[in-house]
């Protein structure tokens, strides 16, 4: 009795080539952004630009998993404001310790 | 029996948060997920802030990459700090390995994403057989990670010499060989513990990670979802994964990139 419930009463329903071509072009565009980083990583001298073009490209695949894989953008707005708005704090918290780590090592040295 | 039903005098005009509907049009579950989430972005992007403010006060290794030694007066380059591959010994292969580690949480997101996908489908086959390639990554990852933590730990055979206070609370001067919570051959001590408390408590959602998915392997498995009449769950498991990937591609560019 057990294993015929188990039998699926559900449709199965075809594949969408469409939206799997699309995770495979986003994850393509992750795997470019990586490597784009990796390269940076070896050619370009150490320096302020190089940490700010790291963060804006770790930025741009969070954005990528955001939108694409968790399929956030596809949500309502307000559930994506309210997963998205208190995200802005971290940017207080971020100028906030920057700093405070910045004085600390002028105290230091 | 639906919310259609019990919206007895609803009218247009009391609008998306008059009540009778469902506003943000998620299930609880997945909701929660969300939310749950959110918190942990919270507590991740804590630790790392805290990373990169540490690492600001002190000053960067400046001088060329061949002379580069550990001294816990400097903060440590990464690519000569992570530069072991598995297998071969004393070869120089800066970040090689944490690549490969990134590529497979990469990739076992992006089979995530096709067992969501099938689970939109109904389709079990699909769902079983993704799935099981993600707990493969996932585990793979793991793995990888065991291994860097074994080679971080015990170290390089030249070491380096660190003036420090010990276990005996002493001030003294020799030669460090791999990390400890209290000194380590790379740099300043705060590096290593922080190395250790961020990818560890990352592994450790990679391990609740795993255990989810084969949870959720089983249950397609064996019909449980069908039985259900969908596959949520896996939707909402898939999420976990995702943030999962998410919080790596930030410890990959803060510890080994920048």
């Amino acid at each position: 009795m057990e294993i015929q419930q188990n039998k699926s009463t559900l449709e199965v329903q075809p594949r969408n080539d469409e939206k799997i071509k699309k995770i495979w072009k986003t994850a393509a565009i992750l795997l470019a952004i990586t490597v784009a980083e990796f390269i940076m990583a070896f050619t370009m001298p150490r320096g302020l630009l190089l940490y700010f073009l790291f963060i804006v490209l770790t930025i741009w695949k969070a954005r990528y998993i955001m939108l694409e894989f968790m399929h956030l953008g596809d949500e309502v707005k307000p559930l994506f404001y309210s997963i998205m708005v208190p995200l802005v704090f971290l940017i207080w918290l971020l100028i906030a310790l920057a700093k405070e780590g910045s004085e600390i090592f002028m105290m230091r040295w | 029996m639906s919310a259609h039903s019990t919206a007895i005098g609803v009218s247009s005009k009391r609008g998306v948060w008059g009540g009778g509907n469902e506003p943000l049009k998620a299930s609880y579950g997945k909701l929660m997920m969300w939310f749950f989430l959110l918190s942990d972005i919270f507590t991740f992007a804590a630790f790392l802030i805290t990373y990169l403010s540490i690492r600001v006060s002190y000053p960067a290794y400046a001088g060329p990459a061949g002379e580069f030694v550990g001294s816990n007066e400097y903060w440590p380059v990464p690519e000569l700090v992570f530069d072991a591959i598995p297998f071969v010994h004393g070869v120089h292969a800066p970040l090689v390995f944490v690549g490969i580690m990134t590529f497979i949480l990469i990739s076992s997101s992006v089979t995530m994403v096709l067992a969501v996908e099938a689970g939109h489908r109904n389709d079990r086959n699909d769902v079983v057989k993704w799935l099981l390639w993600t707990i493969l990554g996932g585990a793979t990852f793991l793995g990888c990670q065991a291994w860097e933590w074994n080679h971080f730990i015990h170290g390089t055979e030249a070491g380096s010499t660190m003036t420090f206070i010990n276990s005996m609370n002493q001030l003294v001067t020799e030669v460090v060989h791999g990390a400890n919570l209290s000194v380590n051959e790379y740099g300043p001590g705060s590096f290593a513990q922080l190395f250790f408390f961020i990818t560890g408590f990352h592994g450790f959602h990679v391990t609740i990670g795993v255990f989810l998915l084969f949870l959720c392997f089983y249950q397609a498995a064996v019909g449980i979802y069908d039985q259900r009449g969908h596959y949520e769950m896996v939707e909402k498991i898939g999420l976990y994964w995702h943030f999962v990937d998410l919080v790596w591609v930030f410890v990959f560019t803060l510890f080994y990139l920048i």
